[in-house]
């Protein structure tokens, strides 16, 4: 550790967000450059503790306090490395990780914990800049072919291990790109597409075929799947949207977040999507459905469609400012934060519970809610609706990012006849491996809905088992 | 093995008992027979009495003896009576005899003898009955008494008396082996206690005052002598064993051998090469030279006696077996040092602590071993008497009969020769036999420098493409590098760290670790002192010689045809030029340790067995070097661990004998970290080349990841290796490399018999394991992680995890579940939480970290309901949290820990930094934040009379389990002002406590320290911190028998708030192993009964105490879980001061972010407490007392399936000893401490009117070497009753006329005034505490003050405050670790004002050597008449200079003014008077950093006086 005292002499500083008056006339990154001297005086608060909690609080295992220690020696090519280690794909937690390591670092004991998230994408782009991060193709092949099917980053992941493991793999996507939810969940402004496209084009001249609409179970067989590979990763994702099926539900207006935010990913691609297919903010006034991330980005995307106003609302209470007694370190924090999407604009309503919709001409123009309290039921936290407290809002635009109940079952997943479980999520062994022998399942499709950087762990896993299953043992990590 | 002394059984093994004593001899110097001196003998060893020890029961002694000339007179009349007519002396020979008690058997081994006599050539002239009397002795001595009978042998005509001795010395070898050899019945009872023409031994299992009852011989005025040595012994056990008394035939030994295993080793390896030309063919009957059953003194004997027998004078033998400290002596004659020299090149030293004498009847001597750590001292009487002991006063003397008293000195011979009818001084004598040869010129001849040879022409290149692939091979990690490598190569130190270990045991560990990891380093604790090889340095050595041995018999000038090397780590071109050695005498060979990885274990074995007949081979071919290679390793063939094959090759050339023609070294890519430097040489390697370590530094310097330039890199690391072996060996007293080569201070833990029978010989190992198939198995494991069959990824070396928890790492205990948990659990008080924190504990625990998971509860058939188990209160009483100072914690840490444990009834310890006086007084609200224990540690920091008094427990620390056999280390910049006034030391200055305690050097100062606490605190508990080790049960009995009132046994697991890596790794062994030793010790010797037997060591969770409880522990400590409740988080930086969380460190800004509560605290032990009822409820016990050593109640888990694990047999640990159900199992008897017969009694009632009205007192007694601490319990009486400030000065004074015993003033407080007319024992002032004690010799005493020794050795250890003024010469060390008193003395021994902090010493005369060392406070003048004072000081943390002005210099003035007024110094006087000539003369010597600390202080003060204006 380079400075043992640097917890001590300097606070936390995080890159500063451009204006927000600038940044919501564009779809570009919101977050500005970090310059490289302070980004080592952040590293160096880290204090390379002799249990360094954030390796646990990372779902990777990142091992935070080596390429801390590096960055703040300057010594970028081997914390890339290090980084690389544990971590496909650096540039996209960097960016949209909420960073549970940050929630368990042991300087947020007392004080504000180390910028890990900002060391990790720096370390990365420092990398790229550099032309460090070259393909590698495997040495030896294997001849083993494996099929990934869902190309988020769980089969990302599982794709980029497996191939270096010496197997062929092929990532088939029903969408028209590689990339599931970073490239269609999540909005330009969190993470410009370019950032994906760089990191495929390296993975494709290692060696993986990558294969677009290619829809598993219904224009591609799961029978000569089966056939052509010697194993399969399911890494569908959960993509069932929860829905809300209350009176005016059918009106028009009201959309699931995931039909909503990949139309405008669309056309930040460039694609030429009709009007009349689109759905946009501009003009409206905007109801989002749910206070989690997936909502935030619905209304920073709101904002930069041209929204008049934007409400988000949240069933659950308003979180406190700092960690409440029964949620301590080295918990995730369950505090309130302002994203970078609530500071440009709009209002946050909590306990809110939405009971009606109604409309005009088949077209939503008000939304019916009632305030909800918690109540201790015998240990049991009861909601119960607060009389007196209902009201409406007006909406043109109501967005549903209520969260998702797990992968389709129709298709693909009925074709191969994988168990599912009372959650609806395909089950897995401790290996990884479904209920059909040779067939495994990662990510969201397995554990439900979850973090990009779960999903990459989930991906490694399964292919350190596949690669087991194939080969009869495993150097991979 | 002798009669009466056990089997090895269950967990002990008699291989590991300990004996020391008190030692004496009386000599008329002319050799004037007289029957006094035998009188005389026998009283000295009466009053040496408290030296010894007793069992279980009071009259069975350990052991007393006395050696004497043949008494003619008595033995040639009671012949006349058997009608036996001796021929004159010096023509017959006589033998003690011990003998079994069947008539049968006894006649049997005469027999035998008689034949050996004959077939030597000589005659037994007859046997006569010794008669003895045992009514006396115990019934456990005469369980075992044999038979005594002595012998007497006729010279045949032809040969002459030296010849004669040397003739009955093959008769008494060739009748012990044959009576070995024999199948008589109870042979073992056979012993010779001597057989000689000069000297006579009587000795046996006896007290001092049985002696003479017991052999009513010694009672005839008919028996004379002109010399007489006594013994009195101290043994660990209570076990009888009649021929382990000394004297042994030449020595008695007042000590420990350190290095016996490796000496006996390299005996054994020697004698097949004897030539002898006294002894021709007949050599052979000699063999084995060395007796294993002995103890080490006796097997010491044997080896002196060999010498001698042989044709060495005796004097010149005891030269080579116990050298002096040469090697970097600066002042050593040339010649002297070439005798050293080239005798090194013979025969390694017997290293340990020792005060040895020895006599052959007509010269009697001894000598100290180089650190002179017993005690020695002598007085020369009128009438050309001297008598010498480990104490004076042992005789009642005149004063005007003194000519001279004095005291051995360290490596010092002291002789008197019976013929010459003189002292021969130590110069005089070493002068004669240095120059007997020409040892300079041979060695000039004959021994080089290995920069002598030329260099080699080919020096290996280096291979950066490969390095990490080989890395790989040999198993480096991460870890590896940052954490151990870089730092000795950036600073030549070793890497500190801190808190315990909690990762798996080597055998229980799934990562491949290397066979290093399975042996666990040694230590000395108690019966041997450790090392202070920082400070001491002078007497340590780590340079060798590489070459053959030649025939020890024969002196020739081939024999130091060596290679001399200064560190046993070789870098390449050192290695190089060996290999290419062309010179007569040399030649090397390299063999390949390597093997075909793809055969496992078989393979290996092969390959062992190819290596040792390779290795014979090469021997037989003439190689004088051996070196093995795993530079060939490859990807078929893997490294054989480097440790077994220097180990397996060592001990198969032992056993071959041809160890010592060719020398080892060992060129390996594994040796990276101190610990395997220790093991190889250890186990037999004279040198050390690791390559890769070095490529491995080369290639972490090309990345940055150290800025040094390789050269000096090299140099760094290869200093801090040679540095931590010191340390390793310092640990264990050891202080040359030559004699920890091939000492195998290690024991194994986890590898079975046959593995460690095979290649490790010797080693213990007590719970078996694994063997060479499982090693070939991590041996491949790694190979094949450097060799992967398909490349996946970059290669990456592992992470390692061993120091720092890493998700993929190794497993920790403490992991950020287990953490989170238990602090969430105890702040919440939350029992379901909690329940979820022991249950990850207990599974880790089970899922192989410790030994006890592998261990399983036997339930009872009917559960006990719970309201029927003793209460949570009443269990928590048994709780105690760890010794950890303030200073090492934060004051918010410490305090919330006390003032918890004083709510639940438990005990909190203050650790070794003293406590604030602040906290003796309650808070407000009834909180008390006194900690119960008060530890006593090596560095006494803050041991005040009133820190004593306030004690409920006073804990003597001899070890800790992060390092044991280490003191602490206080890193200055977590000495604050609070922590120096607590300390009394200086803020800002590191604080380093010394590795021994210098006043335990034995078993029987251990005793005594033990009865001055007692005397200090009388209502005080005393207790005797060990660390677990092999053997610590037999430490513990010893213990026990010191009257210590609970002894604890710490695992090796144990925190610590600075420590080097090494020994936090790998020192010790876990404490299942100790506390199970330790009960089943105690046991047996019916010593558990007296005694609480505590644990701790990283105890966590209900499921540990009960395991705990059932192995024998009563009363349980935890520190790491309490820490981890106030707040800590395993952050292992308190050696940085760095704390977060505040719990650590000093710096206010941290600690203002402790959030530590009493009630967490409090949480848990209640939450511990009642997690232990519900495990008693299953096992169906009522109260913790039936639990306690239920051994029988512990099963050996059943399903484990672990690969390693399966192996262990834990057996062993649960053998409970057979013996009559009234041997009691748990304390029941108090501890009889002797205070009733105190001195002290009389004074306190004779102070009376001081104690109670503070009036002023004067009392006048005499006082003799028996009355021991003296002033103590009258000092703990006032401090009880007047606090911290005792009474006013000189309120109750006191004369005395005498002799005083050992601790004379110890911790006296202010208002106390003792005055001695005589002279004092060893500890005088200790922890001198505000009292003033003046010494002078007798008015009536001849001889001249100035020059004479009066006090003992360790004077004024820890004083803290008060006056001393001593009218003579002190020993060594005087005033070590001072730090506050101020102190006159007229002369001083090696090593004075070591480790001091505080106070004012002024010297008026001589001073020994390494004057200074680690003095880092307070000020000393040395009045320095020769002009050559510089030689003697150590410089490392002081500078020597002048009076700074005329008040300093009038301060000094003053003050031996007093000392003229107090004492009537002669010397004192004439300074005074001539001050103009003698004051210029005074050198002050002031340690650097408190002068920078004073002229800080000092501007600080004039900036504000500035300010103020």
């Amino acid at each position: 550790m380079g400075n043992p005292q640097g917890f001590i002499e300097f606070a936390r500083i995080t890159p500063e967000r451009r204006p927000v008056t600038e940044r919501i006339h564009d779809w570009n990154e919101v977050y500005k450059e970090f310059p490289e001297d302070q980004l080592k005086v952040q590293a160096s608060r880290c204090m390379d503790c002799g249990i360094p909690f954030c390796n646990q609080g990372c779902p990777l295992g990142n091992i935070i306090p080596d390429w801390n220690d590096l960055v703040y020696r300057g010594r970028w090519s081997e914390a890339i490395k290090r980084l690389h280690a544990t971590n496909n794909f650096p540039e996209f937690t960097g960016r949209v990780c909420p960073a549970p390591c940050e929630g368990s670092c042991v300087l947020g004991i007392n004080s504000d914990p180390v910028t890990i998230k900002q060391v990790e994408v720096t370390i990365i782009e420092e990398a790229f800049k550099n032309g460090w991060v070259m393909p590698a193709p495997p040495k030896i092949r294997t001849g083993k072919k494996v099929a990934v099917i869902g190309s988020g980053p769980a089969g990302l992941a599982a794709a980029a291990q497996l191939n270096h493991a010496g197997h062929w793999v092929s990532v088939f996507e029903r969408a028209d790109r590689i990339g599931g939810l970073l490239r269609y969940g999540i909005p330009e402004f969190k993470m410009e597409k370019s950032i994906l496209d760089r990191r495929l084009e390296i993975m494709s001249t290692e060696g993986i075929a990558f294969q677009t609409n290619a829809n598993v179970g219904v224009n591609v067989s799961v029978d000569v799947l089966r056939q052509t590979f010697d194993a399969i990763v399911l890494a569908g994702g959960a993509t069932l949207p929860r829905d809300l099926p209350i009176p005016g539900r059918d009106l028009d207006g009201i959309h699931f977040a995931m039909d909503y935010l990949p139309l405008q990913n669309k056309r930040c691609e460039g694609d030429a999507i009709p009007d009349e297919q689109f759905i946009t903010a501009k003009d409206k006034r905007v109801v989002i459905i749910g206070g989690g991330d997936t909502g935030a980005d619905c209304l920073g995307t709101a904002h930069r469609q041209g929204a008049t106003s934007v409400v988000q609302f949240e069933l659950l209470p308003k979180p406190p400012k700092d960690r409440a007694y029964d949620n301590p370190w080295p918990n995730w924090p369950n505090i309130f934060r302002t994203s970078s999407a609530h500071e440009e604009g709009g209002e946050r309503e909590y306990s809110v519970l939405t009971k009606s919709f109604t409309g005009e001409n088949g077209k939503v123009k008000q939304l019916h809610a009632v305030q909800v309290e918690f109540v201790d039921e015998g240990g049991r936290k009861v909601m119960k609706e607060v009389p007196g407290s209902g009201f409406t809002l007006e909406a043109d635009l109501v967005l549903l990012a209520m969260g998702f109940l797990g992968p389709e079952r129709k298709g693909m997943l009925d074709q191969l006849g994988v168990a599912i479980n009372e959650r609806g999520n395909v089950i897995t062994n401790e290996e990884k491996m479904t209920s059909v022998p040779g067939i495994f399942a990662a990510g969201d499709m397995a554990r439900g809905q979850s973090l990009v950087v779960w999903a990459i762990r989930e991906g490694r896993q399964a292919a350190r088992f596949i690669d087991k299953y194939l080969m009869g043992s495993t150097d991979l990590p | 093995m002798y009669p009466g002394i056990p089997e090895k059984q269950g967990l002990y093994d008699p291989q590991f008992e300990h004996d020391s004593c008190g030692v004496g001899f009386i000599v008329d110097m002319h050799g004037r027979k007289s029957h006094t001196i035998v009188r005389n003998a026998l009283q000295v060893l009466i009053n040496l009495e408290h030296r010894g020890a007793k069992g279980c029961e009071v009259n069975t002694g350990d052991g007393a003896g006395i050696t004497m000339q043949v008494p003619d007179k008595f033995l040639r009349a009671e012949a006349q009576k058997l009608g036996i007519t001796l021929p004159e002396v010096g023509r017959y020979g006589v033998g003690m005899v011990f003998l079994p008690r069947d008539p049968q058997s006894r006649l049997l081994c005469e027999e035998l003898f008689a034949s050996a006599a004959t077939r030597s050539g000589q005659k037994v002239l007859g046997w006569r009955d010794v008669p003895t009397d045992n009514s006396q002795i115990g019934n456990s001595a005469k369980a075992v008494e044999p038979v005594f009978r002595q012998v007497f042998v006729e010279a045949a005509p032809n040969v002459n008396r030296v010849a004669f001795e040397q003739k009955l010395y093959l008769i008494r070898r060739r009748a012990e082996n044959a009576v070995a050899a024999s199948k008589i019945k109870d042979a073992n009872y056979f012993y010779l206690s001597s057989l000689s023409c000069n000297t006579i031994v009587y000795k046996g299992m006896l007290s001092a005052e049985q002696m003479d009852t017991y052999f009513p011989d010694l009672k005839n005025p008919q028996i004379e002598s002109a010399l007489a040595v006594v013994h009195q012994r101290f043994s660990t056990n209570t076990f009888p064993s009649w021929p382990l008394a000394h004297p042994f035939r030449y020595v008695s030994h007042n000590g420990e051998i350190n290095t016996l295993r490796g000496n006996i080793n390299w005996m054994k390896a020697r004698e097949r090469q004897f030539k002898s030309d006294i002894y021709g063919e007949d050599v052979k009957d000699l063999l084995p030279v060395l007796n294993e059953a002995g103890s080490d003194s006796a097997i010491l004997d044997n080896a002196l006696e060999m010498l001698v027998m042989c044709g060495r004078s005796l004097p010149h033998a005891v030269m080579m077996l116990i050298p002096e400290a040469w090697d970097g002596h600066l002042t050593m004659t040339d010649d002297k040092k070439a005798f050293y020299e080239y005798h090194s090149c013979l025969m390694e030293p017997w290293d340990g602590p020792a005060s040895i004498v020895f006599t052959d009847g007509h010269r009697i001597g001894a000598v100290l071993d180089r650190n002179g750590l017993r005690p020695s001292r002598y007085y020369v009487l009128k009438d050309d008497t001297v008598v010498m002991a480990s104490e004076v006063g042992v005789l009642d003397v005149e004063p005007q009969d003194i000519v001279m008293k004095g005291r051995l000195q360290p490596g010092k011979i002291f002789l008197i020769d019976t013929e010459q009818g003189r002292i021969i001084d130590d110069a005089e004598l070493k002068k004669k036999i240095a120059a007997e040869k020409p040892y300079r010129a041979w060695l000039s001849q004959h021994m080089i420098r290995i920069a002598d040879l030329p260099p080699a022409r080919q020096l290996p290149e280096p291979d950066h493409e490969t390095v990490l692939l080989r890395q790989q091979m040999f198993g480096y990690t991460h870890e590896d590098l940052k954490i151990l490598m870089a730092p000795m190569a950036r600073a030549g130190e070793e890497a500190i760290g801190s808190m315990g270990t909690d990762t798996p045991l080597a055998v229980l560990s799934d990562r491949a670790p290397s066979l290093f990891s399975y042996f666990k380093q040694m230590f000395a604790q108690v019966t041997n002192p450790p090392l202070d090889a920082i400070r001491e340095e002078l007497v340590t050595s780590m340079s060798t010689a590489l070459g053959p041995e030649r025939n020890l018999l024969k002196v020739e000038p081939q024999s130091c045809r060596m290679i001399k090397i200064l560190s046993p780590v070789m870098d390449n071109s050192d290695l190089a030029r060996l290999k290419e050695i062309q010179r007569e005498g040399f030649k090397t060979v390299t063999l390949s340790m390597t093997y075909r990885v793809s055969e496992g274990g078989a393979g290996l074995r092969r390959a062992m067995a190819h290596l040792c007949k390779e290795a014979d081979d090469a021997i037989r071919d003439g190689a004088t070097i051996l070196i093995l290679s795993d530079r060939s390793a490859n990807w078929q063939m893997a490294p054989i661990p480097s440790l077994l094959a220097t180990s397996g090759v060592h001990h198969h050339l032992v056993r071959e004998g041809t160890r010592t023609k060719a020398t080892m070294i060992v060129e390996t890519g594994e040796a990276r970290e101190v610990h395997h430097y220790c093991l190889l040489i250890g186990y037999g390697a004279s040198a050390i080349n690791p390559y890769l370590a070095f490529e491995t530094l080369d290639d972490m310097i090309r990345q940055d990841m150290l800025l040094i330039e390789y050269r000096k890199a090299i140099n760094y690391y290869i200093k801090a290796v040679n540095k931590g072996v010191l340390k390793v060996m310092s640990k264990m007293g050891i202080s040359t490399l030559q004699s920890y080569r091939g000492a195998q201070i290690f024991e194994a833990i986890g590898l079975n018999q046959e593995f460690v029978n095979t290649y490790f010989t010797n080693t213990p190992s007590r719970i078996s394991g694994v063997g060479i198939d499982e090693i070939a198995e991590e041996v491949a494991a790694r190979h094949g992680h450097a060799y992967p069959e398909r490349p996946v990824l970059t290669p990456e070396l592992d992470w390692g995890g061993q120091y720092q928890w890493r998700a993929e790492g190794e497993y920790h205990m403490y992991n950020p579940e287990t953490i989170h948990r238990l602090q969430y659990s105890t702040r919440t008080n939350n029992y379901r939480i909690f329940k979820e924190y022991t249950a990850l504990m207990d599974s880790t625990s089970q899922k192989l970290c410790t030994l006890r998971g592998l261990l399983e509860f036997k339930y009872a058939d009917q559960p006990v309901p719970l309201d029927e188990i003793e209460s949570v209160e009443s269990i928590m009483k048994r709780f105690a949290t760890g010794a950890m100072s303030f200073g090492s914690i934060s004051k918010e840490a410490h305090e919330t820990l006390a003032i918890a444990m004083n709510r639940i009834g438990g005990k909190s310890n203050t650790g070794e930094g003293g406590e604030d006086p602040a906290r003796f007084v309650p808070d407000a609200n009834g909180d008390r934040r006194s900690s119960a224990i008060k530890q006593v540690a090596s560095g006494r920091f803050g041991v005040t009379s009133q820190y004593l008094v306030s004690a409920q427990e006073l804990q003597i620390k001899m070890a800790q389990g992060a390092k044991p056999g280490e003191g602490g280390q206080l890193p200055g910049h977590k000495v604050d002002s609070v922590i120096a006034r607590v300390r009394h030391s200086t803020p800002g200055v590191g604080l380093i406590s010394p590795p021994p305690h210098h006043d335990i050097y034995s078993i029987e100062d251990l005793a005594q320290l033990i009865y001055d606490l007692k005397n200090s605190n009388p209502r005080a508990r005393i207790s005797v911190k060990l660390v677990s080790e092999v053997g610590v049960g037999t430490i513990a009995a010893g213990v026990a028998k010191a009257h210590a009132d609970v002894v604890l046994i710490s695992g090796d697991s144990g925190g610590t708030g600075a420590s080097p890596v090494t020994s936090i790794k790998h020192a010790g062994i876990p404490w299942e192993l100790g506390l199970a030793e330790t009960h089943q010790v105690l046991v047996m010797n019916d010593l558990r009964s007296r005694i609480v037997v505590q644990t701790d060591g990283q105890l966590k969770t209900g499921r540990d105490v009960m395991v705990a409880a059932l192995l024998g522990g009563e009363e349980f400590g935890f520190a790491t879980s309490a820490l981890v409740v106030t707040g800590c988080i395993m952050m292992r930086v308190c050696h940085l001061n760095t704390c977060p969380v505040g719990v650590a460190t000093q710096d206010p800004l941290l600690r203002a972010k402790f959030t530590g509560k009493p009630e967490h605290v409090v949480n848990y032990f209640r939450m511990i407490a009642e997690e232990v009822r519900e495990w008693m409820s299953k096992l169906g016990f009522r109260s913790v007392n039936e639990m306690i050593g239920r051994m029988d109640r512990l099963d050996i888990k059943k399903a484990v399936d672990h690969w390693k694990a399966k192996k262990l047999d834990l057996s062993p640990m649960l053998q409970m000893p057979k013996v009559p159900s009234t041997v009691g199992t748990r304390k029941m008897q108090e501890q009889d401490h002797g205070l009733a017969k105190a001195l002290d009694n009389s004074l306190i009632e004779l102070a009376k009117d001081s104690l109670e009205s503070r009036r002023s007192t004067e009392i006048y007694l005499p006082i003799r070497n028996a009355n021991r601490t003296v002033g103590t319990m009258l000092g703990a009486e006032v401090t009880r009753r007047f606090g911290g400030e005792g009474l006013p000065h000189d309120t109750i004074r006191i004369s005395f006329k005498g002799s005083a015993g050992q601790s004379f003033g110890a911790f006296v407080p202010n208002g106390i005034s003792m005055t001695l007319e005589g002279d004092a024992n060893d500890y005088f002032g200790k922890g001198l505490s505000g009292g003033r004690l003046v010494v002078f010799p007798p008015a009536k005493a001849s001889f001249n003050a100035e020059e004479n020794i009066i006090v003992g050795n360790v004077a004024l250890y820890g004083a803290t405050g008060g006056e001393a003024f001593i009218r003579g010469v002190g020993g060594e060390r005087f005033a070590v670790r001072n730090s506050g008193a101020t102190a006159v003395v007229e002369g001083v021994g090696d090593h004075g004002c070591e480790y001091m902090t505080r106070g004012l010493v002024v010297v008026i005369g001589r001073t020994g050597r390494n004057f200074a060392a680690g003095m880092s406070g307070g000020v000393a003048y040395v009045l320095d008449e020769e002009g050559d004072f510089d030689q003697r000081c150590n410089f490392e943390m002081v500078d020597v200079e002048s009076f700074a002005d005329a008040a300093e210099e009038k301060s000094v003035h003053n003050l031996i003014e007093r000392h003229a007024k107090l004492t009537g110094s002669a010397r004192a006087t004439r300074i005074l008077k001539d001050w103009n000539l003698y004051g210029d003369k005074f050198r002050k010597i002031m340690p650097l950093e408190y002068r920078r600390v004073l002229e800080a202080a000092a501007a600080k003060a004039s900036a504000g006086i500035q300010a103020g204006h």
